[in-house]
């Protein structure tokens, strides 16, 4: 029984606990089980056998020089392997060499240094006596002497004016910071008006994604879907934006499938059916579209739309159907728009309706 | 008339330079103080090293991305080695990560030890609070340094998502989206919030700029300030073990800095390192060329954010069809405000679940050993049934990757994943608590009677017993050495009034230590030991 | 955003400022459009449009020899004359192409009833399927099962790569990984599909997959959509094993197994006591 260290015999846990602090719920057994005290200390073999001492020693400083040859690895490496042919190939042996050099010369600094400190540094565990994390009672009573000294000395507690004047002033000063931020989007726009409408409007042609070009209503057979950008929406100022709005999914069912509520009949053309393609859930491109049940899937938060129905949500969780746009074809036979969007597309906000 | 200037004893080189440095900086009172510090010895106490550690090496890493990355959504056109994207229109933001992934050499390596790093970073955060809820070491005195921690958990998921944007990618670009159309269903701020971020309207040409700069300037600057107090209250606090034999409330026992710990920490640092960069070296990250410049139309099947940002993805998918309305003629999109509700609330229990905890019992002592999460039974069943929320809300973000994997219809995962939301919290708090009191029924039998040695002996009576081979007294401590608890009593306050917040607290309290084992006494062990003698005099 | 316009060089592809107006975008599109006007009588009758019914080169006895390959394997769900039944659409229509595709890729005959036939080994030998083929193709005019320049891998992989991920990619991931669709039914991974089976699933849209016309994607278009799934195939990740291509949850699912795994792992041995 090697109760080695006379730290240990003072503060057993219980009874004599002397842990600042109210024990609240915490109860002290009268017979709690006693603290046996450390145990005997067991030497390591690196302790005892010169050999194996001499063995571990010899491990860590060969770790140690395959660190080295890991560096020197890794640098030859980033000689050896240029990459600027542009050859994909080259990449891979570049990363890879100068990955493996890198590995190796940090491991073998790690795995050294830990095999160092496990089997040749002494094993002895040390002991630090714990404090109470409070100031003592005479520090804490200098600390309220001071705060009421500086209150003495100052009048903040009695000059109630001057006290509750400069609270007010640091509480107002940050608001023109607060202000300036207004200046992180245009001053001249109003979100809400922006979100309200799109690029489309009436006689603006369909055009394929990404190229351009306008679509028949010919070109669309049964089963098919285009994805579809408005006619010279790359020469919009703002092409990302006006794109992120007016990006519409086109297919042609068969008009018998197709239940357009009262007011609403004549926005498809021939089974040709428009719709935003902006998820009304939090806005992902809701692509893709299953043409023999005719319902579309957003990938991210798998919402369903039902084409059939108007774009009903049948599933997930978006709240509101896909925003139909309206469309005819022009003297040409290429698809138009009738109108821009009757509501606004994608994720809803607070002033939307 | 001079007076001698004592001056260190060691000569040479390095007395001479140490005596230089303490003349000037009396860092011998700093060695003085921290070089025999003791630190207990447990592989659980190394993951906060671990996410210490990573932070080190996405700093190293980030420093050599921001030399060659441009945070800037300017139009260009890539020409490059990677020829699915050559002669394409990119923002330079992708363009020059395109670079640094296959014109720098080694920018591959670093790009994809950030990445890594930056996973690892934020999955040894998670890790090490796991630790630090199940053995109670957030208790008094550390309550504080639990809040600092969760702040670091929060700031870590900040860093993560604002670098995962940066490269301007498709599939950063639709995370971006998602967070758009979140901030756009917040009730009266919403739209203002998500115009000004983007300075215009969705996707704009300033938002990369933003985060860039909250991602290398704003961002590690609270890091690394949290880091600091963080340990600054590690060193004030002195580490908690483990119960053990000789160790006590009153002391720590475990290895010295200098040289053991100073060896290993510093050994291990090295090894955490070299464990992501052999990561780094094998396997791709994020592969930016794969998935091309950011454009609203398009979008990859498996859009999903980095694994952190899975569990508020997951619970956006959770929500049933139909959950907005028109009221006052406003939108009350309450598919996006309820999961925000709902994350907002977890995320406030766990940030003050010290505190919480420390309201129901009482207790206000401090407390340096570490429980064993199954004499805690509650603690651990309250546990269990957060760590199963936050994994079903972050199953439900791969959702779609169940079910092509495992052969399941999508929307019945996410029916099973919605049922297991609600019941599977409550499952996990009942199964774990019945775990947690049956291991301590063991415990004790273990402590009592020592192991079954599997040898059966025929007493003079014609009676079969097992012999049972006793524990010795250093592993019966390990399994006695736990504190005593009972419920706070419903007492009247200071005027003699029982308040309901007084009962309520009561009836918490009573909850908390339902069904607990009293610890053994010291009489009960020798009894049984005595007994034990006897028996296996035979 | 560069432009697909008609002669798809890279010197072609103008800055997205610049617009559509490319002087050869108009030639192009008279191009298509006389050249397609054969194809819109069929397009409004919702036929499959625009590839040629091939039919020519199969020869009487490859259609018998593929009509007794049908009434053996086939007639039971689509009918005796492939009018269809409850059990499979009718097939009056759907082309040689779709054939290759359904029995090339042993997705026909369909084992087991389920949300969607799933890939497997090929049950007919070739000789079989180009009967069959004939046959089918003999019934009505559809898409011929696709040759030479239609299925180059010598297109621009970087035009395929951006087709790819407007058309494409939504459901079969960007990288060909594939992705789930409703009820069950999902997007299969693409790698090591032959760039014929790509080009036959375009034209013909098996199962929910929609189809892809010569007007919506050029048959030019198509062929830089096979280069670039060419091209990622033959070009492995430069950055090391891909996990499977799945994104953040692989990535993510590996860093706490392994990676984390392994670091838990030394530190275990770190704070082990030495023997």
């Amino acid at each position: 029984m090697a109760k080695s260290d006379s730290a240990v015999e003072h503060a057993t846990d219980a009874p004599d606990d002397v842990r600042p602090g109210d024990p609240g719920t915490g109860i002290v057994l009268a017979d709690a089980p006693v603290n046996p005290g450390f145990p005997p200390h067991r030497p390591r073999v690196t302790d005892q056998d010169p050999k194996k001492n001499r063995s571990a020693e010899r491990t860590v400083f060969t770790l140690f020089y395959i660190s080295i040859a890991g560096s020197i690895w890794a640098v030859a490496s980033y000689l050896a392997f240029p990459i600027e042919s542009g050859n994909l190939a080259d990449v891979r042996m570049s990363t890879m060499y100068i990955g493996i050099g890198s590995a190796f010369a940090l491991l073998g600094i790690g795995i050294g240094a830990v095999h160092w400190a496990k089997a040749l540094m002494s094993d002895k565990e040390g002991i630090d006596i714990r404090h109470p994390i409070h100031g003592s009672d005479e520090t804490r009573q200098t600390a309220i002497e001071i705060f009421e000294q500086a209150n003495e000395e100052s009048g903040f507690g009695r000059r109630t004016l001057i006290r509750n004047t400069l609270i007010g002033a640091l509480v107002a000063f940050p608001l023109p910071a607060v202000v300036l931020f207004r200046g992180l989007a245009p001053q001249n726009q109003d979100p809400v008006v922006a979100l309200s409408h799109t690029m489309w409007k009436q006689g603006l042609r369909l055009t394929k994604d990404p190229s351009g070009l306008p679509i028949k209503a010919s070109d669309v057979t049964l089963g098919s879907v285009f994805h579809v950008i408005p006619d010279g929406l790359y020469d919009a100022p703002d092409m990302l934006e006006e794109k992120g709005k007016a990006a519409v999914l086109l297919m042609r069912l068969d008009p018998g499938d197709l239940h357009p509520s009262p007011g609403r009949e004549s926005w498809a053309y021939n089974g040709i059916v428009a719709y935003s393609k902006i998820c009304t859930h939090v806005g992902c491109p809701v692509a893709l579209y299953e043409q023999n049940t005719h319902h579309l899937l957003c990938p991210c938060h798998q919402s369903q739309f039902d084409i059939t129905h108007e774009a009903e949500v049948i599933f997930g969780p978006a709240s509101r159907p896909l925003p139909q746009l309206p469309i005819t074809i022009d003297a040409e036979g290429y698809l138009v728009a009738q109108s821009d969007f009757h509501e606004p597309v994608g994720p809803s906000f607070w002033e939307r309706s | 008339m001079t007076t001698e200037i004592p001056r260190l004893q060691r000569t040479g080189f390095t007395g001479a330079a140490a005596n230089y440095i303490d003349e000037r900086t009396s860092i011998s009172a700093v060695v003085k103080e921290f070089g025999r510090k003791i630190f207990p010895d447990h592989w659980s106490f190394l993951l906060g090293e671990v996410a210490l550690y990573s932070f080190v090496v996405i700093l190293l890493s980030g420093t050599f991305l921001t030399f060659f990355f441009q945070a800037s959504m300017t139009d260009t056109v890539y020409n490059g080695p990677w020829v699915p994207l050559d002669g394409i229109h990119m923002s330079a933001a992708l363009n020059s990560t395109l670079q640094i992934s296959f014109e720098v050499r080694g920018g591959l390596l670093v790009r994809q030890i950030h990445h890594w790093a930056a996973l690892l970073f934020v999955a040894a955060i998670g890790l090490h609070m796991l630790r630090i809820f199940f053995t109670g070491a957030f208790r008094k005195p550390r309550e504080l340094n639990w809040v600092i921690g969760f702040t670091l958990f929060i700031l870590a998921m900040a860093e993560g998502f604002t670098g995962y944007s940066l490269p301007d990618d498709l599939l950063s670009g639709n995370g971006l989206a998602i967070i758009n159309g979140m901030i756009k269903g917040v009730p009266l701020v919403g739209t203002w919030i998500s115009y000004l971020l983007f300075g215009g309207l969705f996707p704009g040409t300033a938002i990369v700029g933003r985060l860039y700069t909250l991602h290398i300037l704003l961002l590690p600057a609270l890091v690394l300030a949290f880091i600091a107090i963080h340990l600054v209250f590690v060193v004030v606090h002195k580490h908690t073990q483990f119960a053990g034999p000789g160790r006590t409330q009153g002391n720590v026992v475990g290895y010295p800095i200098l040289p053991v710990y100073a060896a290993k920490a510093g050994g291990f640092f090295f090894i955490v390192f070299g464990v992501i960069v052999l990561l780094a070296t094998f396997f791709t990250i994020n592969p930016v060329w794969l998935y091309g410049p950011f454009d609203p139309s398009p979008i990859s099947a498996g859009t999903q954010p980095d694994w952190y940002i899975g569990f508020a993805d997951g619970m956006l998918r959770l929500i049933p069809p139909h959950w907005e309305f028109v009221w006052l003629n406003r939108t009350w999109s309450f598919n996006i405000i309820v999961p925000i509700l709902i994350l907002g609330l977890f995320i406030v229990i766990v940030m003050f679940y010290p505190l919480i905890e420390g309201w129901i019992t009482g207790d206000k002592r401090e407390h340096h050993i570490l429980d064993r999460p199954r004499n805690q039974a509650t603690r651990t069943a309250i546990g269990a049934a957060g760590v199963t929320f936050y994994a079903v809300m972050w199953a439900a973000a791969s959702g779609d990757i169940i079910a092509t994997h495992f052969k399941f219809a999508v929307e019945g995962v996410t029916h099973v994943l919605q049922i297991l939301l609600i019941l599977g919290p409550v499952i996990a708090y009942f199964l774990t608590k019945r775990i947690c009191i049956a291991l301590q029924k063991k415990d004790r039998s273990l402590a009592l009677h020592g192991y079954e040695s599997g040898r059966i002996v025929r007493l003079a009576g014609g009676e079969y017993v097992e012999v049972h081979q006793p524990l010795d007294e250093y592993e019966r401590w390990r399994l006695v050495s736990q504190e005593a608890d009972k419920p706070v009593i419903v007492r009247p306050d200071s005027r003699g009034r029982i308040t309901g917040g007084r009962r309520f607290r009561a009836s918490l309290s009573r909850w908390f230590f339902d069904d607990r084992i009293e610890p053994l006494s010291q009489a009960e062990i020798d009894a049984a030991s005595h007994h034990g003698e006897l028996e296996g005099g035979h | 955003m560069p432009k697909l316009n008609a002669p798809s060089t890279k010197t072609a592809r103008k800055n997205r400022k610049v617009g559509r107006r490319h002087p050869l975008a108009t030639v192009a599109l008279i191009a298509i459009g006389l050249g397609l006007t054969g194809g819109v009588y069929a397009a409004v009758n919702a036929a499959p449009a625009t590839a040629s019914a091939d039919t020519t080169s199969a020869s009487q006895q490859q259609i018998t020899e593929g009509q007794k390959v049908f009434e053996a394997n086939c007639a039971s769900c689509h009918g005796l004359n492939a009018v269809g039944s409850a059990n499979g659409p009718s097939l009056i229509g759907v082309g040689a192409a779709a054939v290759d595709f359904q029995v090339g890729t042993g997705r026909m005959p369909m084992a087991a009833s389920g949300p969607q036939a799933p890939q497997k080994p090929v049950q007919l030998n070739d000789t079989q399927i180009a009967d069959l083929a004939a046959y089918v193709a003999s019934l009505a005019p559809g898409p011929a099962i696709p040759t030479g320049p239609q299925i180059s891998t010598n297109g621009d992989a970087a035009q395929g790569a951006e087709l790819f991920r407007i058309n494409c990619a939504m459901c079969h991931n960007v990288a060909g990984a594939g992705g789930a669709l409703t009820e069950g039914k999902y997007a299969p991974p693409l790698a090591g599909v032959t760039p014929t089976h790509i080009y036959e699933a375009m034209i013909t849209g098996p199962q929910n997959m929609p189809v892809f016309n010569d007007l919506n994607l050029t048959p030019a278009q198509k062929s830089d959509i096979i280069t670039y799934l060419t091209y990622i195939q033959q070009n492995p990740s430069p950055g090391g094993y891909a996990l499977e291509d799945l994104g953040p949850v692989s990535e993510g699912l590996f860093l706490w197994i392994f990676g984390l795994g392994a670091i838990v792992g030394l530190a275990v041995w770190i704070t082990a006591k030495s023997n």
